[in-house]
């Protein structure tokens, strides 16, 4: 063998020229140390979401719509209900009625005329002289709310009972289920018309004096109507998975130590399935919203003079020759709503759902 | 090993489970998956168990810590009978488990540190925050993890760290009786001695007792001071490790010592392998009799009729075999 290595190549043996390695910088042995971050699932999904455009824009728009529908009504100076034309102790002024946009009132010409400044009617107003912008922000936030809390009451009665059916098993499960079934194979539609028109009713006479009452007895129903109907889908899903996660070891493991069913089940199995349980939620708000709308647009949903997005387009059908912006206006904020939240839904499970995982 | 005394710490005795299964569209029977097993587990001792797949081996260690309800039998824990929910309070803060598969035995969702705190916070052993972490960093310690790892989820450790973490949790409590299911099968070799040596250690730093569930007869022998082999949720024989792998008596046995690998080429060509014929029946028509014999060479008419009982052949050295005498004169 040579003595000297650098000039010979030998493919057998491997020479080390000491030569050829410098010290580790502070900067490596930090990064060596360190190693990455540890990353939750949580945040991988997050991250995963912020790459996808359209999720991320249709989130935008929601929190726009969401925090206009929120903020525009406490500065805006016209109120849902207030009637321009009608001036207490002065005869009812019509020139207020059926304003198109950027139009004024006659009392509001003559301030204009004097060098006053009148706050502009947006979209014009509606038949009996109110202001119709501040009825459209005001229906989004009656859509958005009866979509959000009928969502959030549907998913706590299918966490409740899809967890516990699901983690009990047995006869209780059986017994669940079949409900379930029972729910599941009436027309929807036709129950929730039904239960709407009933509950109103019997609602109304039982909240009289309550605070409630000032929510409205029609919302209070449409409330109860999703809750009774649309939790089945819910309940099943979250059965689904849990069936499922109780095989895991590690909930064996948490049953060797002791724990009880509701720890195993807070836990071990919801944190585990909620992933799923968002997406499916996000996915029932522009659900109850196109419902609510629907049964507004009937004439079960808000009660008068409570505008919502549904009973605004109803409305309009009226004058829908003469003032056609005035379906047009709500019917797109509803699209809007209902497209961005499902966009958003869409991008949240393919952010959160690992079987999509790439 | 630690000093042992001779008092029993964990008893089983007539131990029963049967599961009930489907066979028809309205019909079940019972699958006996432990049918009729008794033992006791010295302080300070590892009863190894060892049989094939679906032997019930599991289920005896899942039913002793009563993960499953017994359909029969009773089990003792330290002279005491564990059946109203008091004792069973008390003896889950006695007696833990690790389990065989370290990927889904671990929460996906839950630091390690809330993984090896869920015992401390199931029983409300730890009053403060700070004393939940000393207690957690000190199990890591215990078990060779860094305590840098406590604040990273279970899916950023390699097989063997995960399992190391099993066995932190399982720690938590203090236990002084630990199931061990099979909790090195789902490693790689060299993992699995680190990992056994390491059980050896705490049993003797911890004075723990083991019953260790294992299919691998090397892995049991190193670690167990008894052997138990099991057959269709039967006991045939137990005795301590030397003796099962020296003089194994019951024919079943007697294949599995002859099975095991040697790493002695001049030895194992002299290995006379007893091959067995046919398959394990199903429990659910389990053979009448002995549970053995549809296998057994030596069969007679006699081992259809009665199931033998394990009987005391020589000094501890328990078989259940009607021709123990005949077969190895």
């Amino acid at each position: 063998m040579s003595n000297d290595p650098k000039h010979r190549f030998n493919p057998f043996s491997m020479h080390v020229n000491v030569d050829d390695f410098i010290p580790a910088t502070d900067e490596e042995k930090e990064y060596i140390v360190q190693m990455r971050p540890s990353t939750t699932f949580f945040r991988d999904g997050v991250r995963r979401l912020c790459r996808n455009k359209v999720a991320l824009i249709s989130f935008i728009v929601i929190v726009i719509i969401t925090l206009s529908a929120i903020f525009i009504p406490l500065f805006w100076p016209y109120s849902y209900e207030q009637m321009l034309g009608v001036v207490p102790g002065k005869p009812v002024d019509p020139s207020y009625n059926n304003l198109q946009p950027f139009a004024y009132g006659k009392t509001e010409q003559k301030i204009i005329e004097e060098g006053g400044s009148v706050f502009p009617h947006i979209f014009g107003t509606d038949s009996s002289g109110r202001d119709y912008f501040i009825r459209v922000v005001y229906g989004t936030r009656i859509s958005l709310a009866v979509g959000f809390f009928a969502s959030l009451i549907v998913l706590i009665i299918g966490i409740v009972v899809g967890s516990v059916s699901g983690y009990i098993g047995g006869k209780v499960d059986l017994v669940i289920m079949r409900i379930v079934d029972i729910i599941y194979s009436l027309p929807d539609m036709l129950m929730v018309i039904l239960l709407a028109s009933v509950l109103r009713q019997t609602i109304g006479d039982a909240l009289e004096g309550t605070v409630l009452e000032r929510i409205g007895s029609n919302i209070i129903s449409l409330f109860i109507v999703f809750g009774i109907l649309y939790w089945v889908s819910m309940a099943r899903l979250i059965r689904g998975q849990i069936l499922s996660l109780r095989e895991q070891e590690y909930v064996m493991a948490a049953k060797a130590t002791g724990a009880r069913p509701f720890w195993i089940i807070r836990h071990h199995l919801i944190p585990n399935c909620i992933s799923v349980v968002i997406i499916s939620t996000a996915l029932q708000i522009p659900n109850a919203i196109f419902t609510e709308s629907f049964l507004s647009f009937v004439g079960l949903g808000v009660n008068a003079p409570m505008p919502s997005l549904g009973s605004l387009a109803s409305d309009a059908l009226n004058g829908i020759s003469s003032y056609p912006y005035r379906l047009i206006i709500p019917a797109l904020v509803i699209s809007l709503i209902v497209l961005s939240l499902n966009l958003f839904g869409d991008g949240l499970r393919d952010a959160f759902d690992p079987k999509l995982k790439s | 090993m630690t000093e042992r005394n001779e008092t029993p710490l964990v008893e089983a005795r007539h131990l029963k489970k049967y599961f009930q299964v489907n066979v028809g569209a309205f019909k079940t029977a019972p699958l006996k998956a432990v049918n009729d097993v008794s033992f006791s587990i010295m302080r300070g001792e590892t009863l190894g168990m060892v049989g094939e797949s679906g032997c019930g081996k599991t289920t005896v260690g899942r039913t002793l810590l009563q993960l499953y309800k017994p359909t029969g039998g009773e089990i003792i824990y330290d002279g005491e009978k564990i059946e109203s929910p008091a004792s069973l309070k008390k003896f889950r803060t006695k007696a833990s488990m690790v389990f065989q598969d370290p990927y889904s035995s671990l929460n996906p969702r839950m630091t390690v540190m809330d993984i090896i705190a869920e015992p401390l916070d199931v029983h409300k052993l730890c009053r403060t925050k700070e004393e939940r972490r000393e207690r957690v960093l000190q199990l890591m310690d215990y078990v060779g993890l860094n305590s840098e790892h406590a604040s990273r989820y279970a899916h950023e450790f390699s097989g063997g760290q995960r399992q190391r973490i099993g066995i932190a949790r399982a720690l938590a409590v203090k236990p002084e009786f630990m199931v061990c299911d099979e909790p090195v099968s789902a490693l790689d070799v060299s993992i699995q001695a680190q990992v056994i040596n390491m059980f050896d250690e705490l049993q003797d730093r911890l004075g723990l007792t083991y019953l260790f569930i294992a299919h691998d007869l090397l892995v049991v022998r190193h670690i167990s001071d008894r052997i138990a082999v099991m057959y269709l949720g039967k006991m045939v024989e137990l005795a301590s490790a030397g003796e099962i792998y020296d003089r194994p008596l019951h024919p079943y046995t007697k294949s599995l010592i002859s099975a095991v690998p040697l790493p002695d080429p001049e030895k194992a060509r002299a290995n006379r392998r007893i091959i067995l014929k046919g398959d394990i029946p199903s429990p659910l028509r389990a053979p009448s009799g002995c549970p053995f014999r549809t296998r057994c060479a030596y069969a007679t008419e006699a081992c259809a009729e009665s199931m033998p009982e394990l009987k005391d052949v020589s000094g501890g050295h328990l078989v259940a075999c009607h021709r123990t005498a005949e077969i190895n004169d």
